[in-house]
């Protein structure tokens, strides 16, 4: 009974940290404007399925991305465990799940397997981490922070299997030395229980309930811990694939309120007609945090910072100061920087800085090429050209802010309708003098 | 186009060139190569000729939407005028932007790329030539962002060119992995950012180690861009940069 009470009392507050937390966020995403609606829920369950369960975006890297799958797969099946555990502890019950069935037997198993294949896979990744030098975890944006935050999350996944494994070796082997029927299939921890085959059933009986204890501790403080970090990834990554923006690529989303603009001068009274009831925009394009789109500050939150985006960029490939990786984080450095003004006094409060310049530099947004690499590459869909461009945006329609070759560029479009300086009249000198043969 | 509109003819598409394929002198070539495919087909077209116009895209790339929607808007009503549905363009910047970003703004046509229309035409056996014609050569494709990984467009351009000639090879970042020339988002007119290499450079070294002597291309921008790679290489003589539509007319001798 007082374990149980112990276990409701870690669970509460889990449960209540979380709540703040999430309470936090959901305050700032009401800040953001909007983005797209969500539709097309049958394709975006299917591009879930792909992308985020198939992991298919991370084989691009075709190695490291099936250890990575391998992590995630065991996760998904681990959970279940963990699930188990959270009622067990509640309840004061042992192996609750069992009443599944042979369907229990097949998680146990794969559960069993998936902690051994996920020590391998985080062992391999922080050698990767520790040893070798692995040009995409490098860069400006890599701060002490950025490369502690991976260790500290990886040393904790590998804390959490090691635990798991030692449950259930303790589990097997106390059974086994009571006599008692085993629930579960354990194809690898039954081994390792023979290793505590010198130990009495009391011992056995610590030795498990220690491994149970620290594993589910272990859950409930990453659970809360993730949020700080840029593990966050755990919980966003899904969500995040989910509400992909579903356009093509190359196609940038319109800006309503310039439309609005542009047919009024052309046309008043259809501009007054559609204009009726909507609210003038404060700002074009994004010059700070409050600014961008629920999207992009879902897209920020939910990156892990692998750098698959940069590596790809030709920018970055060619020693340019733009790194796509740098602009996600440095919008979820700005919000988190902002993020408690805007939340005490709302969207007016200024701090003297903006993302704009102090965080990220006029440099960087004009080194991109909107080929899309980065959009192409990243793993859980996140959108970084569309983000540049609104910067951009900002920029050119609120400043008057551009380099000088791409003013003459909009002179010329605006004066002759084309990017360079010729007359319209022009236009057809191509056309002359082709030798045309009829089949 | 107002020739024949005055003559109450409707064409059955509107060819739009583009202001690379209007003014870019190398582009020009392009853009004649693609209409005497249209005109040895015999293929019901018209052109906008002095009343085509930028669609914007530049100005929208650099941040300017202002621009951008006056120029789209424009264009929307001429071709609203014109009564036209079918585009077809030689420019996967021009494509993009009427295929997907027009119809926010009440623009919707069928837009078709030029790449896809003559990978129609060949597989439907209107346009015929030995894989011979051209001598054998070897081709490498380098894969423009926007018909690449912006619309999807990965596998026309490549039974074109398989058609062309057989020997097609692909450098090592190719199809979705393919790098950009450099010249898009406005790149084009501006001079790059600080860094320790031009980007067409790189790009233009990944096509060199296909040891490939004809780099194919399908878009105005990356022509320039690997031309002048080329050119900073000094390979121009040994390796030449073609678009797509001029390979077929080659391999056709018309």
């Amino acid at each position: 009974m007082l374990s149980q009470i112990i276990f409701a009392v870690a669970l509460l507050l889990t449960i209540w940290i979380f709540g703040y937390t999430s309470s936090r966020y959901i305050k700032l995403f009401r800040i953001t404007k909007p983005a797209f609606p969500v539709r097309d829920i049958r394709k975006r369950i299917l591009l879930t399925l792909r992308v985020a369960m198939g992991q298919s975006k991370m084989f691009r890297k075709p190695f490291t991305g099936f250890m990575h799958a391998l992590v995630f797969w065991g996760f998904l099946v681990i959970l279940i465990g963990s699930i188990e555990m959270v009622i067990d502890g509640l309840t004061g019950s042992e192996r609750s799940l069992k009443v599944l069935g042979g369907l229990y037997e097949l998680i146990i198993a794969l559960g069993d397997v998936f902690a051994l294949l996920v020590v391998i896979a985080i062992l391999i990744f922080l050698g990767r981490r520790l040893f070798l030098h692995v040009k995409r975890f490098e860069g400006i944006e890599m701060k002490y922070i950025s490369h502690l935050d991976a260790k500290v999350a990886l040393s904790i996944i590998l804390l959490l299997m090691l635990t798991l494994i030692g449950m259930n070796a303790g589990y097997v082997a106390l059974k086994v030395a009571g006599n008692e029927p085993i629930h579960g299939v354990f194809p690898i921890s039954k081994h390792l229980a023979g290793l505590l085959e010198g130990m009495n059933v009391v011992q056995l009986h610590l030795f498990h309930e220690i491994h149970w204890w620290a594993h589910i501790l272990l859950i409930f403080f990453f659970a809360n811990l993730l949020p700080y970090s840029k593990h966050f990834h755990v919980f966003m990554s899904l969500p995040n694939v989910f509400l992909s923006r579903l356009d093509p690529l190359a196609k940038l989303p319109n800006m309503d309120s310039i439309t609005r603009e542009v047919k009024l001068m052309m046309d008043p009274e259809t501009a007054f007609a559609s204009a009726e009831g909507e609210a003038a925009p404060e700002r074009f394009g994004v010059k700070d945090a409050e600014d961008v789109s629920w999207k992009n500050y879902l897209d920020s939150l939910a990156c892990t910072e692998c750098g698959r985006c940069t590596s790809v960029c030709p920018a970055a490939i060619t020693g340019k100061k733009l790194s796509p990786r740098k602009i996600v984080m440095d919008l979820r450095a700005r919000m988190r920087e902002k993020g408690k003004g805007l939340i005490s006094q709302g969207k007016d409060f200024i701090d003297q800085k903006a993302l704009l310049r102090d965080y990220i530099s006029e440099e960087e947004l004009w080194a991109c090429t909107t080929c899309n690499a980065c959009a192409k590459e990243c793993p859980i869909n996140i959108n970084q050209p569309t983000l540049i461009v609104d910067m951009r945006r900002y920029l050119v329609m609120e400043e008057g802010s551009a380099p000088g070759e791409l003013k003459a560029v909009f002179n010329n479009i605006e004066n002759n309708g084309a990017p360079w300086q010729y007359s319209s009249e022009d236009r057809l000198l191509w056309a002359k003098d082709i030798e045309i043969k009829k089949s | 186009m107002a020739d024949l509109f005055s003559r109450g003819e409707q064409p059955e598409y509107l060819f739009w060139v583009g202001c690379a394929g209007a003014y870019d002198d190398r582009y020009k070539k392009v853009a004649a190569a693609f209409v005497k495919i249209l005109s040895y087909l015999e293929v019901n077209y018209a052109v906008l000729g002095k009343e085509e116009s930028c669609t914007g895209d530049p100005a929208r790339r650099a941040g300017n939407e202002m621009l951008y929607q006056m120029q789209a808007l424009q264009n929307i009503e001429l071709f609203k005028g014109y009564k036209i549905n079918k585009i077809i363009t030689i420019c996967p910047h021009c494509y993009n932007i009427f295929k997907n970003e027009y119809p926010d703004l009440g623009g919707r046509y069928q837009v078709i790329s030029y790449v896809d229309f003559l990978d129609g035409l060949i597989s439907s056996g209107k346009l015929v030539f030995s894989p011979e014609a051209l001598g054998g050569v070897t081709i490498t494709y380098h894969d423009p962002c926007y018909l690449g990984r912006g619309n999807d467009i990965y596998d026309s351009p490549r039974r074109v060119l398989q058609a062309v000639s057989g020997k097609l090879v692909e450098m090592h970042r190719n199809r979705s992995f393919a790098l950009c020339c450099g010249a898009g988002g406005g790149q084009m007119f501006k001079e790059a950012e600080k860094g320790d290499k031009e980007v067409f450079i790189e790009r233009t070294e990944d096509a060199l180690k296909t040891e490939a002597s004809v780099i194919a291309t399908a878009c105005p921008f990356c022509m320039t861009m690997m031309t002048d790679g080329l050119k900073y290489k000094s390979k121009e003589e040994d390796i030449k940069n073609y678009d797509i539509a001029e390979l077929i007319v080659q391999a056709m001798g018309i």
